[in-house]
Formats: C-alpha cells, structure tokens, sequence
C-alpha cells in the first residue's frame, strides 16, 4: 500500500497523533500550499500532513476537499467559498481582503480521492454520530494495513452498535491473517468463516497458494485446514447469492418485458391489430414523462421528486389519445386485412418517429430519477437499485389494474365479447367500433405507462420503441394470443431465462438463444405457449 | 377525403420531402462538400453534433470570403446508423451532388463499408473519430486518434501509481471491428506488460444494448479479485443504461475506475453524472481545456447553436471529435488554398505537412506519410457537472501508429 518508507511513517504517525492529540500541531502552523502544486505526489503528501494533524479544523478541510470546494488562487493561497461566494481562507475562515480576482478548483484525482477517503475514516472512527462512523468503517475496509490495527483495536472496545462491530471486526481480521501468532491466525479465519463476501474469499484463498519457491502463503498447516473450510463456506453462500442476483436481473427485466407487451396483447391478442406503431406509443409515454419532469423544473422545482406520480396519467392520457386518432383515422379501416394493417402502421410508427425528433431533436433527451428511485438496497451483496424494484411493482399493479379492467367493467365484458365473437356482439347490440376504439386506447395508454417505466432505466430518444417492439412481439406470439396470463409467464419466463444464461455465454450469444428457442417453441404450437383452449370462431 | 386522395396526398409528401433531403444540385460557382453523418439510430447521440460542427465550420469560411473565391456549399445526407446505408450514401454524394470531399462517418464499421467507394471513385472521406487503426487509404485523412494516441495511453495511466494501479482489466465494448481490434492490441500489449491471462477479461454486447444488470454484476465479482479497472469501448447510447446502472449498483470511480474511449461530453448530456465522479475518458480534446484558441471554438459553437436552434441549447457542449471535424475541414480548407484547386490529388498531395493551431491549445500537424494527425494525448476525470478535468496529459503532440506494433504481422509496417 505505501510506495515508501516515509510515507508509511507519516501514516503510522498520523494514526498515533489521533490516539496522542498532545504530539500534534495546530492547522494554522502548517503550510498546506502543497495541496496546489502541480505534481500528483505534493498534494498527496499535504494531505497526509493534514491528516497527521487530526483536529477538527483538518478533518473539516479534508471534507472540503472529498468535494471539491477547495480553490487556490493565483497568489498560491488555499480558499474556500462561504454561502455568500466570498472567498475566505481555508484554515481560519476569514474573508480575504482584498478578494483574489482568480482562483482555481484544486485537483482531486481517484487516487487523492481514495487516500481522502481513508484519512477522514480514520479520523471520524470514533465519531458519536452512528452514521459517520458506519460510513468511516466501511470506507476503511478496502484500505486495509497492519498500520491500522491499534485504531480498530482502540475503536471496536468503545463500540456498542452491532452492524458496525461486525465490519470492525471482519476489517481487524483481515489484519490479523498476517498476524505472527498462529492462533490468532486461526481465530481471524474462524471468524471470516460467516463472511459472505467474494473479497473475504478471494483474500483466503490467495493464502493457499504456493509463492515462487514453493512454499505455501500460509505456512501452518493446521491454519491451511481451517482456511480450506472457510473458503469452502463462502463458496456455498457465493453461489445462493449469485442465482439470487441472477434471478432478480431476471425478474426486472421480465418486469420490464411484461409492461412493454401488456399493451400489445391487448391490441394485437384481443383485436387481432398487428401494430407496429406500438413501440412508437412506448416513446410517447416517455416523451410526456420529459415534458412532466420539465414542466416541475420549471413551475413546481421543490416537488421535483414526485414528477414521475404525475407523469404516469399523463403519458396514459397522451398515448390513449394518440392511440384513438390513429384508430379511428387509420385502423379501423383495415380490420380484417393483416398485411395493409402490418404497412400503414409501420409507416404510422416512421412518421411518428420522425414528427418526435422535429420537436424534440434527434438527441437523446435528459430523464433524471427522482430521489427516491436513485441508488438502491443491498441484500445479501445484491444491489437492487431502487428504479427496478420500483418497476417490478409498478408492473404488477398495471398488470392488477388491467385485470379489474377487463374482468371487472362493462367495457371489458364488451371487449371480451367482441374477442369471442365480433357478429354475435354486434347482433345483441355492442357497439363494436366503439369497443375497437376503447380497446385500442387502452393498450396505447398501457403502452404509455410502460414508457413512464422505461424512461427511468434507459435512453429516452426518438428510436425508444424500435429496441422493445420485437421483444413485444415475441413476448405475445410465445405466451400465446388473446390470452393475459400467457403473456405474463411469457414475459417473466423470457427474462428469467435470459438473465439466468447471460453470465455463462454473453449478451450477443443470449439473444440468439432465445430467438432460436421462440422459433423452436412456435414450429411445435404455433398457438404460442398458453393458448385458449375451447370453441372459437376464427377471423 | 377519400382514400385515392389521402394516397395522392401522403405520395406527394413523401416525395416533396425527399427532395428537401438531397439539396438540389445547381449552381457551378460553389465548391461542394458532403456531410455523411448519422441524424437518426442508435448512433444520432455522438454524430449529430459533427453534423452541426461540419456547418459550423463552413459558415465560418464562407463568411470570410470563401475557398479560390467561391463559396462552400454543404450536402447533408442522413446514413441513419445503418451501415450499408453508408456506403449507398457516400456513393450519391460523389456521382450525384458530385462533392470534392466528404466529411463524415463515426463506427469503424460504417468507414469500413464506404471505404471501397471512396477507392473506387477517387475521392476524400476526413474520419475524425478515434479507431483502431490497421487501415491507411489513400483516399481517407484520419483526423481522430490511433491507438497509440488514445488506448495505450489511458492504460498505461492506469496501471501507474498515479493512475491506481490496477492489475486486473475489463474490456467492455459494443460487437463491432472497433473495440475487437481495440481490445485484441490492449490484450497484446497488457501481456507484454506482464498481466496475467486469466486477470483479463473481454465482454461484448449488441449495438443499443441497454440491460447491464449482469455485465455490472459481475465487473463487481471480477474486482474481488484485485485491483480492477473497467476499458469501455461501449459506442452510441448504450453507454446511458450502462453508467445509470454502474451508478445505481455504487460502483465508484476509486474502487474500479472505468476508463472510456467513446464517451465525452456529448455522450454525458443524457445523464446524471454525479454518480461518475471519478470516472475517467482519454481524448486528444477536452471541453474544459484552457487557452485563447479552446475559448473561440466553443464560443463560437455556443453562438452558432443559438442562432440555427439546436435542440436544448442551454446545455450544448464541445467534444473531442467535433474539434477533429473542425481541424480536418479547416486543414483542407488550407490545403485547398495552397493547391490552389479542389483536385484530389493536388489536395491529397498538399495536405501532407499542414499544421493548424488546434483548440486543443497545440499545433497539430498532419503526418507527411501516413494521413494521420500528430495529437496531444489527455486523460480526463468526470465532474459533477458533465464536464472533465485533466489528470494527465503528454508534453506535446504525438506520431500515430496506424499499425499497432501490438499485432502480429504489423512488425514491416512500422515506418509509415
């Protein structure tokens, strides 16, 4: 870890000024010009000077720099910036007089950032805020050395939370692997044991090995036996935790699959409408979330974070709108005639392509997550990321919702009818246009909700609805047409399979697989997976 | 309306809108100039503003006087990420509009397809896009960076104290000849360096490919292993849902840093990037460098976006290959004075040896031999605010090496 000697000595002194504060001196008696300079190597050292101080005044100023407040003006002097832009001085916080007419940010590169990142989680260890010194022990179990021992020692006897005991003490036993006692060595192994990390394991299983002269890392046997057990245990928790990852991946993407088709299978499994503008519906949902987020930046910024709630019944709204026009202008002309269906609808979807990008330009365009659906929850060392868990259940309510629709409302009795048997519908007096009209609508609008979804994972730009419109596709034929239920197994059962054999053979190999499984699945039921059972009356 | 008109209506249309697309072609006294860019597909993101820098440029010429007293007039034509397309393009632009150059062209793929009609028609494509060299045609000046100028570097840097050591690399890119090329020298040369086979790990994905869950699932489980560093030749929008899930996941820049040669500060309009802080790309250009000459070219590019309104112009940035596309025109511009005609081979000819105070803040000079450009390299670390700060940077402009001393049967080729 330490290039030299004298760095590795000013870090061990840093760490011992922290338990002896008397040996240390104050910030304001060292020069921190240092922090300017043009090479990479005097910036780390002053760092380490002010970390080797210790006090608050140097914690405060290595926090300023972890974010980039610290500035340098032309004359050399560090400065920072107050809440009144005045520029003031780094150490004492006075305003300048008079105020420097240039300034420059300082530097902080990955490397400054990480040594920043270990000096401020030495220094905040034994914090009375829970929460920093949760943060500081993280921070420090990925800059780990013997150096560190005594200040983990000092701080695991006052600690009394559990969660941060337990990093310590994984962090002091990862030192003491290298401790010259071997009992010692065997209790760290013993205690790693429950670990469930790939970096725990790939720690122990590096003792295993033999080194250049053939002689092994570890040289106790008995530890050798102890580790062999441990790395054996991870491994066991390893694999649950990756097909557990894997089988998430699987569900969100699934999810995701799930809400792009749900419209189609109500257009094209109900109606029998091969729409290829559906993708383009998807683009619009996204589309009207851009315009909500904008109109809240613009008119309602301090509730920024819940413009994608009113985007969801606006991007409905204005893909349901669309999806009537184009059904009553256009669709409804052709019912019965599949291939001029197939033709206009292509055109429709180039035309509403190219209309998106005379307004909104050919460039992507900016969605950002709101707050809350940024970041995500770990489990098990899974990250689920807030944005997919949100589309999971936002999938499965749409999907609840739809079931009400259908099942629950005149106007999906009419749509069940008319699926059934469009002549004998009209002859005991369903409107059947109307139902068209209605049905149609709402797929477009479901089609509009899944664009919400979309628009917080991936690309919102005019060719949004040409990545999802296959997938579509081949989510309805293989769940079988006219038939809700299919389409969900089809969607969860294609993600779940792609994301299981994506890690063993590639994202390029994966698509290929699974089209050649589609076609296999139609060549022996051409009906799709689930199809309808019973009497029906073919177009 | 019936249906016969409403057909009538939506024929004429389309053919009233064709014709607006391919410029009438008239008028003797202009030089022309094709433009072959994608506006629309998955590669729009990074070559719509090449595009605008292409225009740019040419209003800026023509409004001092012009080439050999006459005005410069642009044939823009829209390939749509479709790379047969390209060629089919490339191929109107020269027998149709008949063009004296043509700028254009970003994927090593879509240059690859229109090469043989450029060969074939005696006529010159400027490519100002960063590659993968193992290509030198008579008929293209390569105005973006070699290997040596851009990859090499950046890994070099990475594996440095300074750079975070890194012992264990990820190559990840889009399927195509670009990053396989790519990634085949950096393999080479992370060997010769004395990296470990199995601490190399190279991954693909399809073009527009957008569900990372995995590839950035197991970039973590690879790390574990030592100190990582992630090589992204991830091209077009992918690179979107690819860092929004780096993000999200919390892998951060000073645990595996990702290093990427297709994303600068176009590519990074489309996200939040205080995720990124950290992050890195190597270019030849940055945005954010300083000097006299940096400060005209985006101001100027502010103003012209301004005045022609493109879209969200509030937030419009430049970028490495839009300074190639600024260099490369400017460069023929003068080789066109000094040849005193737009012939190619008299152009071909003069282009050798020109230099061009570049925004870059150095003067670039095109190789007397090899059609490539001698260029600074920079390596820059993302910011907050979408922008990136130089962490490295070479003394001056270095020679490209089209071909790679990093790939078997190159060894004869190394005096061009």
């Amino acid at each position: 870890m330490f290039k030299n000697k004298r760095n590795a000595l000013l870090f061990i002194l840093s760490c011992f000024t922290l338990v002896f504060p008397i040996v240390g001196k104050a910030l304001d008696r060292t020069d921190i010009s240092g922090l300017a300079s043009e090479t990479a190597m005097e910036r780390l050292r002053a760092i380490e000077e002010i970390a080797a101080i210790g006090d608050a005044d140097a914690l405060r100023l290595l926090e300023n720099l972890q974010k980039s407040e610290v500035m340098v003006t032309d004359a050399g002097q560090i400065v920072l910036e107050n809440e009144d832009w005045d520029v003031i001085d780094a150490i004492t916080l006075e305003v300048l007089d008079p105020q420097p007419d240039m300034y420059d940010t300082v530097i902080v590169n990955n490397r400054m950032r990480s040594q920043l990142e270990r000096a401020v989680g030495v220094l905040q260890l034994l914090s009375e805020d829970r929460e920093i010194r949760l943060t500081s022990a993280k921070s420090l179990q990925d800059n780990l050395s013997p150096s560190l021992l005594s200040i983990l020692n000092k701080a695991l006897a006052q600690e009394t939370d559990q969660e941060i005991i337990k990093i310590l003490k994984e962090s002091q036993s990862v030192i003491l692997l290298d401790a010259a006692d071997a009992q010692q060595r065997i209790d760290a192994v013993n205690y790693l044991n429950s670990s469930n990390e790939r970096r725990i394991r790939e720690l122990l299983a590096a003792k295993l090995e033999k080194n250049e002269l053939g002689v092994y890392q570890e040289d106790s046997a008995e530890v050798r036996v102890a580790i062999e057990s441990a790395v054996a245990s991870i491994d066991r928790k390893l694999t649950f935790i990756d097909y557990f990852g894997r089988l998430f991946s699987g569900l969100s993407l699934g999810s995701i699959l799930l809400l792009a088709a749900m419209g189609l299978a109500i257009t094209y499994g109900l109606l029998g409408v091969i729409n290829l503008a559906h993708g383009e519906m998807l683009m619009i949902g996204a589309y009207a979330t851009y315009v909500t987020q904008q109109l809240f930046v613009a008119y309602l910024p301090n509730h920024f974070d819940f413009y994608v709630l009113a985007a969801i019944p606006m991007a409905f709204l204005c893909s349901a709108i669309i999806g009537v026009i184009l059904e009553r202008t256009v669709i409804r002309w052709l019912y019965g005639r599949p291939l001029e269906t197939l033709l206009a609808t292509w055109g429709i979807s180039l035309f509403l392509i190219q209309l998106v990008r005379q307004i909104f330009g050919a460039q992507n365009v900016e969605v950002s997550n709101p707050n809350w659906l940024s970041g995500g929850v770990e489990l098990w060392n899974v990250v689920m990321p807030f944005n997919r868990i949100a589309i999971i259940v936002f999938a499965v309510l749409v999907l609840v919702g739809i079931w009400l629709v259908i099942s629950q409302t005149r106007l999906g009795l009419f749509i069940r009818s008319v699926t059934q048997n469009r002549s004998m519908a009209a002859c005991v007096g369903v409107n059947t246009a109307k139902v068209d009209m209605l049905a149609f609508g709402l797929g477009s609008g479901i089609a509009g909700l899944a664009g919400v979804a979309l628009s917080q994972i991936g690309n919102v730009g005019p060719d949004l609805g040409q990545a999802y419109i296959i997938d579509s596709f081949m989510v309805v034929v293989l769940g079988g047409v006219g038939q809700l239920a299919g389409t969900v197994y089809a969607a969860l059962g294609l993600g779940a399979f792609s994301k299981l054999i994506e890690p063993g053979v590639g994202a390029v190999l994966t698509k290929i697989i699974i089209l050649v499984f589609i076609i296999a699945v139609i060549q022996k039921r051409p009906q799709g997976l689930f199809a309808l059972k019973g009497r029906f009356v073919e177009d | 309306m019936n249906r016969k008109q409403f057909i009538k209506t939506v024929l004429g249309a389309t053919i009233g809108l064709s014709a607006a697309f391919t410029l009438t072609t008239q008028a003797a006294d202009t030089i022309k100039v094709g433009i072959l860019h994608s506006l629309s597909g998955t590669m729009a993101i990074s070559e719509t503003a090449l595009k605008n820098t292409a225009l740019m440029t040419i209003e800026e010429i023509n409004a001092k006087g012009g080439l050999l007293g006459k005005q410069l007039e642009p044939v823009v034509v829209d390939p749509a990420s479709n790379w047969p397309l390209f060629a089919e393009k490339a191929r109107q632009l020269i027998t149709q509009d008949e063009v004296d150059v043509v700028f254009g062209c970003w994927t090593s793929v879509s240059r690859k397809s229109v090469l043989p009609v450029f060969e074939e028609l005696n006529n010159l494509l400027f490519y100002p896009v960063q590659y993968e060299g193992e290509e030198l045609s008579q008929n293209v000046f390569y105005t973006g960076a070699a290997p040596n100028q851009q990859a090499i570097p950046a890994v070099e840097y990475l594996m440095s104290e300074e750079g975070g050591a890194a012992k264990r690399w990820y190559l990840l890119g889009t399927d195509y000849v670009y990053p396989r090329t790519t990634n085949k020298i950096l393999r080479a040369f992370l060997i010769s360096k004395g990296v470990k086979e199995s601490d190399i790990e190279e991954v693909y994905t399809p073009f527009g490919h957008s569900d990372y869950q995995t590839i950035v699932a197991n970039i973590k489980k690879f790390s574990a292993g030592g100190k990582t560093a992630v090589v992204s030749t991830i091209n077009g929008d992918s690179n979107v849902p690819f860092y929004k899930e780096l993000g999200n996941a919390g892998l951060k820049a000073t645990d595996v840093p990702v290093v990427a040669f297709s994303v600068g500060e176009e590519e990074l309009r489309g996200i939040d990037t205080k995720p990124l802080l950290g992050h890195l790309a190597a270019w030849n250009y940055f945005m954010s460098v300083k000097g006299k000459q940096n400060k005209a070219f985006t101001k100027m590019y502010k103003v012209w976006a301004k005045k022609n309104g493109v879209p969200n112009l509030d937030t419009v940035v430049t970028n490495d290959p839009m300074e190639a596309t600024y260099v490369g025109i400017k460069m023929w511009a003068q080789a066109v004075e000094q040849a005193g005609t737009t012939d190619v081979d008299a152009v071909r000819d003069a282009m050798g040896g020109q230099t061009f105070k570049s925004p870059s803040g150095f003067t670039l000079k095109m190789d007397e031999t090899n059609h490539h450009l001698h260029k600074p390299v920079m390596i820059g670390e993302i910011l907050p605010n979408g922008q990136f700060q130089v962490v490295w940077r070479t003394k001056g402009p270095i020679r490209a090496q089209p071909w790679s001393p990093f790939i078997t049967g190159n060894e004869s080729k190394q005096g061009l």
